[in-house]
């Protein structure tokens, strides 16, 4: 009895540096940024109680809607790429072959890189005059103007982002996939094949049945990343043209520093957040689910 | 006769698609190089070749002018450097003094209402950090923690706070109960128990926490962002923002920026090469378990 009471005791003073931690830099600012959604203020003058002003105000932000609608556009469009590509190459370097393991590192090499470094790096590869990607197209063609990839078009300068992201993050799927591919029981597997089964049939009624789970979590977490996505707008189009491809976390930013409307930016950080609760909860469901179901 | 024809029909496919295969993974292999690649050799150019319109994509003369002004730029980059590499170590210090004796307790002590504080610690999955970093730049302000390298520290350690009690917990639980009871029953107190009998069997989740912390500190961009706003507290991915902007002409100096990019890529790809084992199993039991 007093052993278990002194265990209890224990486990909480190893436990504790971790809650405080947790209390004072994630806790408290989540409750700070509730109290200051309602209020305005600027740093300058004293903070002034607005009540849901601020929320309703954010449904009628048109820029707001921009922000959103097109941060679910580039996520709507990357996904699919991101998880046909990554679970194509999953399906072409699952064996542990020399070869094949070789590519498996190339292709997940870019995931290790910061997307702020990817970033850069395609801000270049992109630009008009200087970059590679005008001057291959020229070279072999393609195009005989240079395209304006970033800043001048939003649809364009989305898709210079997806490719940009897609080479950097599509090794994140592919290793996860791979994981799950050779998780099939061999048996199974085996059998498919002595039954006559093709490629096709047993890749849609074995291999895809046997990782859906997986296929499904590395959906959510690309998706949580996909609508959280800052980096690689903030560096590659500043949100140009006219704030068109400027992201929600854009947006929260724009309004919380450079704006310095403190209130407004907690509430629609608060709505972000939300938004992507949602998907956190079902990840989180299909995480607890035990493996083999 | 038609065994033998179907044999060797099968044969001349399998031997076809073997083809197919190599060339699908080759055509893979270099797409995902190329663009590192050129970047290398973008960085390795003179100050003109890096500013010619068409670009050249081969450096036709080598040289480090780029890396001798990103040296020489501002505050220069060993300051930079050493300010990445300072609050790197520091995020990996403070993840896992906290994480490790947290991971302890989780795994090995009868706490009341564990569930809820477990779920509580990992609060920074629920709340994006995105979302929190205006209160948290109000409240550092408050502590005089903006522009200091702790501060960020304490940023990317919350980002990397619940992969890393996951993992350490995961790995405290996989040590066999014998080897603890042993030493108990020595007359071991559970700090000794920690010290010798744990600490040992946790280098491989020390090892991952600490890679996975030191990445995300390095890369970190928009935290540094709003934390950082002199130009002596900046780390590598605001000197390059900083170096993409800012240039006498007002263009870019793309030799520069790609020296940039090079140098922040090298340490990344040293620990993946080095380390590969430890990263893909912290990937694979964090991000799908």
């Amino acid at each position: 009895m007093q052993a278990t009471k002194h265990n209890k005791l224990t486990g909480l003073l190893y436990l504790a540096p971790a809650l405080l931690f947790v209390l004072v830099f994630t806790a408290y600012p989540f409750l700070q940024m509730v109290w200051l959604s309602l209020n305005n203020w600027s740093l300058i003058t004293p903070p002034k109680f607005v009540g849901l002003d601020n929320y309703t105000r954010a449904f009628t932000d048109s820029q707001f809607w921009v922000s959103l609608r097109f941060t679910f556009k580039y996520t709507i469009l990357i996904t699919p790429i991101l998880m046909i590509g990554g679970y194509l190459i999953a399906l072409l370097v699952s064996t542990n072959t020399g070869p094949r393991r070789a590519t498996r590192a190339v292709v997940f090499l870019p995931v290790v890189i910061g997307l702020g470094a990817s970033s850069f790096l395609w801000y270049w590869l992109f630009s008009t005059n200087y970059g590679l990607v005008n001057q291959l197209l020229i070279d072999i063609g393609v195009i005989t103007e240079p395209i304006l990839w970033l800043g001048v078009d939003a649809s364009t300068s989305n898709w210079a982002v997806i490719i940009s992201i897609v080479w950097k993050v599509l090794g994140f799927g592919m290793l996860l996939f791979v994981a799950a591919i050779q998780a099939v029981p061999r048996e199974i597997d085996e059998a498919t094949m002595v039954d006559g089964a093709n490629q096709w049939q047993r890749v849609t009624r074995v291999i895809l049945p046997l990782t859906r789970r997986t296929v499904l979590l590395v959906t959510l977490v690309s998706v949580i990343g996909s609508l959280l996505a800052f980096d690689q707008f903030y560096i590659m189009t500043a949100g140009q043209p006219q704030n068109l491809t400027a992201t929600s976390v854009f947006y929260v930013y724009l309004n919380s520093f450079p704006y310095l409307k403190l209130g407004y930016g907690a509430a629609l950080s608060l709505i972000l957040a939300v938004i992507i609760l949602l998907f956190t909860i079902g990840q989180m469901i299909l995480t607890r689910r035990s493996p083999d179901d | 006769m038609i065994d033998m024809r179907v044999g060797s029909w099968a044969r001349l496919r399998a031997g076809r698609s073997k083809y197919l295969v190599g060339a699908a993974l080759l055509a893979l292999v270099v797409i995902m190089l190329l663009p590192l690649t050129m970047s290398v050799l973008a960085s390795l150019k003179t100050t003109t070749e890096a500013a010619a319109v068409p670009p050249t994509y081969v450096p036709s003369e080598l040289s480090l002018a780029g890396y001798q002004r990103l040296w020489n730029y501002q505050s220069g980059l060993p300051h930079y450097l050493t300010n990445s590499f300072v609050t790197a170590l520091l995020t990996i210090a403070i993840t896992l003094v906290l994480t490790v004796p947290a991971g302890y307790a989780l795994a090995r002590f009868p706490i009341p209402g564990k569930e809820v504080l477990f779920v509580l610690l990992l609060l920074a999955l629920i709340i994006p950090y995105q979302a929190l970093l205006t209160p948290i730049f109000l409240m550092f302000s408050k502590l005089g923690l903006t522009n200091t390298l702790i501060g960020l520290a304490i940023i990317h350690t919350t980002i990397q706070l619940p992969f890393s009690l996951y993992i350490m917990r995961n790995s405290f639980e996989s040590v066999p109960r014998d080897l603890e009871e042993a030493a108990v029953v020595d007359g071991a107190g559970s700090w000794q128990v920690l010290r010798r009998v744990f600490l040992p069997t946790m280098v491989p989740a020390i090892i991952t926490v600490t890679l996975f912390a030191f990445v995300t500190s390095w890369n970190e961009f928009l935290g540094a962002l709003v934390m950082m706003n002199t130009d002596e507290s900046f780390t590598l991915p605001l000197i390059l923002a900083a170096a993409r902007t800012v240039t006498s002409l007002g263009s870019t100096d793309w030799g520069m920026l790609q020296a940039g990019v090079t140098i922040s890529v090298i340490p990344c790809v040293l620990i993946y090469l080095l380390l590969q084992r430890y990263y893909v199993s912290g990937l694979l039991s964090g991000a799908v378990k």
